[in-house]
């Protein structure tokens, strides 16, 4: 058996129980988050390795983690077969990676040193961090915007993934909005995160580029009821009424696509929104009007009119135009799972900082998710501190069905 | 054009040289039977547009071409075995000028070609070579790929030297026209070989330092001073004295490349070298950052790094099969989408590439800089 060089560092360490209950490859799997971690975290999830296969993807209705490293790739090649195997390739790294392993079987130290490393070596004695890794497919994979079908998938396309339709106020950047390809990667370690970006980029060269990648810093959502509310960069919490792991019937009607008899069964569609705040003139706003214009108390995260963060909203307590009264499923008439991030990116050359929320959410149709609930935003009070930069819509396909499955097996079938 | 004359006979003394010392070193049982003399000398008439080889068949041994320019471009022939391993060029062949190349086939398919402008995979021919093939050992293949390199070496370096001399003249007579024309296809001999200069240190700083190169009160010379005298300024009345000492260097180039002593590895790390050269400074478009001319330089960084390849390529097609036909189709792509871009005799300037263009050039570049980032290890052994 061959030993991961995290060994080395977990050699002193026993416990993670949980990580090795999860039982990929045994010992390899065992090591770090013991070393790093070293017992005093214990309680905490940070550390310890989320599955990677099952019914659906992980990075969905798993928790939050607190870092992001999201990327979207334009595939190159006009090769069919030549993407497959990367997408086995990148299956195979997904899958050693989100077990706190390297992203290659030889590993980042050892290996003939006149070749290349197969891991990039900078999450050497990190833990898997519940690093998820979360593949998606844009609507360019299966005919350009000139209509070509490159990798004969056209057929294969889902009703359901198409352009978005242009939304009143938004400044979309091309350059950084779509892609072929998306992964989504989640961690409690931000290295852990970028570091796994970096190697499928890196297993991916000469068959995907990078189109645009985006880093988020803080969750802003929670997707189970025992993760606290996590505060934006407006200070306010976000994601009160986020739809939750624990409420499967919902994630059912709302999340998850089933009943259509094709490869999408068990996935779910994503839409990334680059969403910068104004925060130079949001923190000049009084509190009432930063109220007003969530429709929450800022200390408590209570609805307007309501006194505790969970109490029910309202709708006749809150202003009509607040971002709650428009955005809440009460009103908007459907459910999204939002799973965003915070974002600094320097400063803009007028001395403010770049700063925002990387808006993600999962649903099982965007017309009737996304769509639905952003164009019952457009008199939204908030609208004025926020501007849509960067947007992408991609068909996540289900989770894999077991050691020998591959990213895109269904679509590829 | 007597210079030139002069400078041919030496060019042929130089290749029977190194004929010589490839002989010595693998050289097969029949194939030494001329002792480096040609047993012919078969005619190629190269035009802009044709190369006229006066034979499609040869016994294996060793052959003399001589190549004469009717065309009105610059040109190179090339005798290309299976996966464009060259195994034999001469360079540098001006209008109206007919230059000589003596080659040692062992039998097997090969191809010639005449490459007009110096740019792209030139116009082809087919030869077979019947008689005694070649079977080496492993080391016997790997010291091949170093004199084969060797020799590549020896005659871009040659080439160097002639050039800069026809460059450096036009900067002293003050030509700014001729000496614009000259200085992408100079600096083409220069960048395949970028790595071997690099390999002596002070040189390459010296030969082709970019002004944020230079620290702070150490002096800036060579080619893209006169780059920035030629477009910035348009002024050369102050350029002599770097001219002047770029030849010197460039002189001193050739002379220590005659004692050069490469390992098969230098071979496949200089290969990917030249890759990693156009990824950080031609693909942004840095490196020429007065005339422009960036793309003259990838093109020569993407042909020396093949050259360096398909030296090897013997003993990686033996290793490793896939790689071989990896690395083919890779250099093919990018040769592909950098020739999109060609223009007369040379490129469209960097600055009228689109982002999306530049983006094709870089993507098809980090695929063949993965297949050869490969090479090292399989040459290791």
């Amino acid at each position: 058996m061959k030993l991961s060089r995290r060994d080395f560092f977990g050699a002193a360490g026993v416990g993670a129980a949980g990580v090795v209950a999860l039982g990929a490859g045994g010992v390899a799997a065992g090591r770090a988050a013991s070393a790093v971690e070293g017992g005093a975290a214990a309680g905490s999830t940070t550390g310890g390795a989320v599955p990677f296969e099952g019914t659906h993807q992980a990075g969905i209705t798993t928790p939050a983690q607190d870092r992001l490293h999201f990327v979207a790739f334009d595939v190159t090649t006009d090769d069919r077969a030549t993407l497959v195997r990367m997408l086995q390739a990148w299956t195979e790294a997904a899958r050693r990676m989100t077990r706190g392993e390297d992203a290659g079987p030889v590993g980042a130290v050892t290996g003939n040193e006149y070749a290349p490393p197969d891991d990039t070596g900078e999450a050497i004695g990190l833990p898997p961090a519940g690093l998820t890794l979360t593949i998606g497919f844009g609507p360019t994979l299966f005919r350009t915007a000139d209509g070509v079908d490159r990798f004969g998938l056209a057929d294969r396309q889902p009703a359901e993934l198409v352009e978005l339709p242009a939304f009143a106020g938004e400044e979309l950047r091309p350059e950084i909005s779509g892609g072929d390809l998306c992964v989504q990667a989640c961690a409690d370690d931000p290295q852990v995160a970028v570091h796994a970006v970096r190697n499928l980029a890196r297993i991916g060269q000469g068959v995907v580029g990078v189109r645009w990648s985006q880093l988020g810093f803080g969750r802003t959502s929670s997707t189970t009821s025992d993760q606290s509310t996590p505060r934006n960069l407006f200070g306010f919490k976000d994601g009160t009424d986020n739809l939750k792991a624990d409420q499967p019937q919902a994630l059912d009607r709302f999340v998850w696509v089933s009943g259509t008899g094709t490869w999408m069964d068990g996935g779910s569609y994503l839409v990334s929104r680059r969403i910068r705040m104004l925060i130079e003139v949001w923190d000049r706003q009084n509190l009432r009007d930063q109220q007003d214009t969530i429709g929450r108390t800022k200390g408590s995260g209570a609805p307007i009119g309501a006194t505790e963060e969970f109490d029910p909203v309202d709708l006749g307590a809150l202003p009509p135009t607040s971002h709650v009264a428009l955005a809440h499923p009460s009103n908007a008439g459907t459910a999204i799972l939002r799973r965003g991030y915070s974002f600094v990116d320097g400063s803009d050359g007028l001395g403010r900082l770049d700063a925002g929320l990387f808006f993600l959410c999962y649903q099982s149709d965007p017309a009737t998710g996304f769509v639905q609930v952003q164009r019952n935003l457009r008199t939204d009070k908030m609208n004025e501190y926020v501007k849509h930069t960067s947007s992408g819509v991609f068909a996540c396909p289900p989770g894999l069905s077991g050691p020998d499955d591959w990213w895109g097996s269904g679509l590829f079938a | 054009m007597r210079t030139r004359s002069t400078r041919r006979t030496a060019l042929v003394a130089a290749g029977a040289a190194s004929l010589a010392l490839l002989a010595a070193c693998g050289g097969g049982a029949d194939a030494g039977s001329g002792g480096g003399e040609a047993s012919d000398d078969i005619a190629v008439a190269a035009s802009d547009t044709s190369c006229e080889v006066d034979a499609t068949e040869l016994e294996a041994g060793t052959h003399e071409f001589t190549v004469t320019n009717n065309g009105s471009s610059i040109t190179e022939f090339y005798v290309y075995a299976e996966g464009d391993r060259i195994m034999g060029e001469v360079e540098n062949i001006a209008p109206g000028v007919a230059r000589s190349l003596l080659v040692e086939l062992p039998a097997g398919d090969y191809q010639t070609a005449c490459k007009p402008g110096m740019t792209g995979d030139g116009i082809r021919n087919a030869l077979t070579v019947t008689g005694e093939a070649e079977q080496l050992s492993d080391d016997e293949a790997l010291q091949a790929a170093v004199t084969d390199y060797t020799r590549y070496v020896t005659s871009q370096v040659t080439a160097l030297q002639e050039q800069t001399q026809a460059f450096v003249a036009a900067v002293q007579a003050g030509d700014v026209a001729q000496a614009q024309a000259l200085y992408p296809e100079t600096r083409t001999y220069y960048e395949r070989i970028e790595p071997v200069a690099e390999s002596f240190g002070d040189l390459d700083p010296k030969i082709d330092a970019r002004e944020n190169d230079v620290e702070e009160g150490d002096a800036w010379t060579g080619f893209h001073v006169l780059e920035r005298d030629l477009w910035a300024t348009g002024d050369l009345s102050q350029s002599g004295p770097v001219a002047d000492q770029l030849l010197s260097d460039v002189d001193d180039l050739a002379t220590r490349v005659q004692s050069l002593e490469l390992q098969p590895l230098d071979l496949a790390n200089g290969a990917l070298g030249l890759l990693d050269e156009i990824a950080s400074s031609k693909i942004t478009g840095e490196e020429d950052r007065y005339s422009h001319t960036d793309l003259w330089d990838f093109q020569a960084n993407l042909d020396g790094s093949q050259a360096a390849i398909t030296s090897l390529r013997p003993v990686i097609a033996e290793a490793d099969p896939d790689l071989a036909t990896a690395l083919d189709e890779a250099f093919a792509a990018t040769q592909a989408e950098l020739a999109q871009f060609a223009a007369g005799d040379g490129f469209v300037l960097y600055t009228a590439l689109t982002p999306a263009q530049v983006q094709g050039l870089s993507d098809s570049l980090n695929a063949l800089a993965a297949q050869v980032s490969q090479v090292p290890a399989v040459v290791a052994g």
